[in-house]
C-alpha cells in the first residue's frame, strides 16, 4: 500500500471513529453532564445565598470536574477528526514529497502515531489526572497527548520539507489522475463543499457581529447577578440567572458548533472530491453516497442551530444527519479498500525522490 | 513565488497553488506549535485561573464580602476572555490552513487568468494570517485596533473564497455553454 493510500485510509478511520465517537458522546454524555454542571453551579448559587462557604467551593470543585470531563471528551472528538483531515490533505498532496516511498511510509505510520495518540491521550485526561505524575499542573494522560501532537508535528513538518525539497529542484513529470478527475460527483462534493465552507464563514462573521460580544457581555453579568443576589440573599434573583446563564450557554454551544461543523464537513466534502476516483464503487452509488454526505453535512449545522428552538426534534435530525455522514463516508472508505489499481503505481517503480510519474 | 507557473506533468503547479500550499501547511505546522507550546504552559495555568477566581466570586458571596466577590469576578472575566481568545486564535490557525491548503489542491477548477488566481490566494493567505493574529492581539489590547484587524483579515478571507467559487461555477458555466 502506498503512503498514499496509507494516509487516506488512516485519515478516514481517524474522521470516522472521531464522529462515532462525538455521537455517543452527544447522545449519551453530553446533555447528561451539562445538566450535572448545571445543578452544581445552582447548589453553589444556593450555598452563598445561605453563606455557607466550605458548600459553594465544594460544588465548584464539581463544576471543574465536570467541565473537565466534558472538555476532554471535546477535545477527543475534534482532534481525532482534525487529525483525519490532515490526513487526507497530506495524502493529496503525497506525489509532491520529494523523499522516498519508503520515507513517506514511515512519515504516515509517524503521523497515524501520533494522530491516534494525542486524541486517546486527552481522553485519559479526566481518568488518570495527576496521578504518579513528576509535574504539579500536568499528569501522564497530557504528557502522552502532547507527544502524540509532538509527533503529528514532525511529520507534517517533514512532509513541509519534501515539498520543498520538490520545489527547489527540477520538479518530476507529475501525472496525477486523482486531481485531474472531473466526474460527476467529484464535482458535486467540489462545489458543494464550497458552499458549505462559505455558508460556515457567513455564518461565523454574522455570530462574531452579533452575538459573540453581546453573549461575552452576558456571561459575566449573569454570574455577577447570581453572586450579587447570594450575597443579598435574594433566592429569586439567584433562580432567574441561573436560568439565563443556561440559555445563554446553549446559544454560543449550537452558534460554534453549527459554525464549526459547516466549515469542516464543507472541507471533508472537497477533499472526498479528490479521491472519488479511488473508490471502487458503482457510478450511481458513488453519486448517491456523495450525495448522501452533502445532504447530511448541511442538514447537520442547520438542525444543530435550531435546536434552541424545537429542542429534541432537530436534535433527533441532527443526530440523523451525523449518521447519514458516517454511513457516506464508511461507504467511501469501503470503496477506496476495495480500489488496488493504477493509480498506485506512481508509488512502486522507482522509489526515489519525486518519484511518480 | 517568481515563476507564474511550475509544469508537473499534466497537473501544473502554478504560482497561486503553491502559495496556497506551501503557505497552508506553514501556517499549519505554526497552528499546530502555537497549540502545543499553549497545551504545556498556559492552558492548564489558564483554566486554574478561571475556575479558581469563579470560585473564589461565590465564596466571597457567601461571606457578604462585595469587594472581593467584584474582584473575583473581575479576574474570572478577564481569565476568560484571554483563554476564549487563545483557544480560537489555535483552531483558526490550523481551520484557515486546512482550507488554504485544500483550495489550492483543486485551485486548477477555478477558471480564472493565473494573475487573478494569484491575487486571490495571496489575500486568502493574508487574510488566514491575519485573521487569527487580531484575535490574538485582542488578549493584549481591548482597544479597536486589534478588533479591526481580525475583521479586515475576515474580510480577506471571505471575499478571496467567494473570488474563487466564482471561479469554479465560471468554469462550470463555460463547459454547459459549450
Amino acid at each position: 500500500m502506498s503512503a498514499r493510500r496509507l494516509f487516506l485510509l488512516g485519515g478516514i478511520t481517524l474522521i470516522l471513529t472521531g464522529m462515532f465517537f462525538g455521537d455517543i458522546f452527544a447522545v449519551f454524555t453530553l446533555h447528561q453532564n451539562a445538566a450535572q454542571v448545571g445543578a452544581n453551579l445552582a447548589a453553589a448559587a444556593q450555598a452563598a445565598v445561605a453563606g455557607n462557604r466550605d458548600a459553594v467551593l465544594a460544588n465548584f470543585q464539581n463544576v471543574g470536574a465536570f467541565l473537565e470531563n466534558r472538555g476532554t471528551k471535546v477535545d477527543t472528538h475534534v482532534h481525532m477528526i482534525d487529525f483525519g483531515y490532515l490526513a487526507l490533505l497530506l495524502a493529496v498532496l503525497q506525489p509532491w514529497v520529494a523523499f522516498t516511498e519508503r520515507a513517506k511510509k514511515k512519515l504516515a505510520w509517524l503521523f497515524l502515531a501520533g494522530a491516534w495518540l494525542l486524541p486517546i491521550g486527552v481522553y485519559l485526561i479526566h481518568y488518570v489526572g495527576l496521578a504518579h505524575s513528576p509535574m504539579k499542573t500536568i499528569g501522564w494522560a497530557s504528557i502522552a497527548a502532547d507527544s502524540g501532537g509532538l509527533l503529528v508535528l514532525i511529520a507534517t513538518f517533514a512532509c513541509l520539507l519534501g515539498l520543498w525539497g520538490h520545489f527547489r529542484g527540477k520538479p518530476a513529470s507529475l501525472a496525477d489522475k486523482l486531481l485531474s478527475d472531473r466526474s460527476t460527483e467529484g464535482r458535486m462534493l467540489f462545489a458543494g463543499g464550497i458552499a458549505l465552507v462559505l455558508l460556515g464563514f457567513f455564518h461565523g462573521a454574522y455570530y462574531a457581529a452579533t452575538d459573540l460580544y453581546k453573549h461575552e457581555a452576558q456571561d459575566y453579568s449573569l454570574l455577577a447577578q447570581m453572586s450579587a443576589g447570594a450575597a443579598a440573599g435574594a433566592g429569586a434573583v439567584v433562580e432567574e440567572a441561573l436560568a439565563d446563564y443556561g440559555q445563554l450557554q446553549g446559544a454560543k454551544a449550537v452558534n460554534i458548533a453549527a459554525h464549526a461543523h459547516s466549515i469542516e464537513f464543507g472541507l471533508l466534502a472537497i477533499m472526498m472530491a479528490f479521491f472519488q476516483p479511488y473508490v471502487r464503487l458503482r457510478a450511481s452509488w458513488k453519486r448517491l453516497w456523495a450525495g448522501a454526505l452533502l445532504l447530511g453535512s448541511l442538514l447537520l449545522p442547520v438542525c444543530v442551530l435550531l435546536e434552541l428552538q424545537y429542542g429534541l426534534v432537530a436534535g433527533g435530525l441532527a443526530d440523523f444527519a451525523g449518521l447519514l455522514i458516517i454511513f457516506a463516508l464508511l461507504a467511501m472508505w469501503i470503496g477506496i479498500l476495495r480500489y488496488t489499481g493504477e493509480l498506485d503505481a506512481w508509488a512502486r517503480p522507482a522509489s526515489g525522490p519525486g518519484a511518480p510519474q | 513565488m517568481g515563476e507564474a507557473s511550475v509544469r508537473a506533468g499534466s497537473a501544473a503547479m502554478s504560482g497561486s497553488r503553491r502559495l496556497l500550499i506551501v503557505g497552508g501547511i506553514a501556517l499549519a505546522v505554526w497552528g499546530m506549535s502555537y497549540g502545543l507550546w499553549y497545551a504545556v504552559f498556559a492552558e492548564h495555568q489558564a483554566l486554574d485561573s478561571i475556575g479558581a477566581s469563579l470560585a473564589e466570586g461565590f465564596a466571597a458571596a457567601a461571606d457578604r464580602n462585595a469587594a472581593g466577590m467584584e474582584t473575583s469576578l473581575q479576574q474570572y472575566r478577564e481569565a476568560k476572555y484571554i483563554y476564549d481568545r487563545q483557544v480560537d486564535v489555535h483552531g483558526h490557525w490550523i481551520g484557515l490552513a486546512m482550507v488554504l491548503i485544500i483550495l489550492g489542491i483543486g485551485f486548477d477548477r477555478v477558471n480564472f487568468s493565473e494573475r487573478l488566481k494569484l491575487f486571490l490566494a495571496l489575500g486568502l493567505v493574508l487574510g488566514s494570517v491575519v485573521f487569527p493574529l487580531g484575535v490574538l492581539l485582542q488578549t493584549m489590547s481591548h482597544g479597536p485596533l486589534p478588533r479591526a484587524i481580525a475583521i479586515a483579515g475576515s474580510a480577506f478571507v471571505i471575499a478571496a473564497l467567494l473570488g474563487s467559487a466564482a471561479g469554479v461555477v465560471a468554469r462550470d458555466s463555460s463547459r454547459g455553454a459549450g
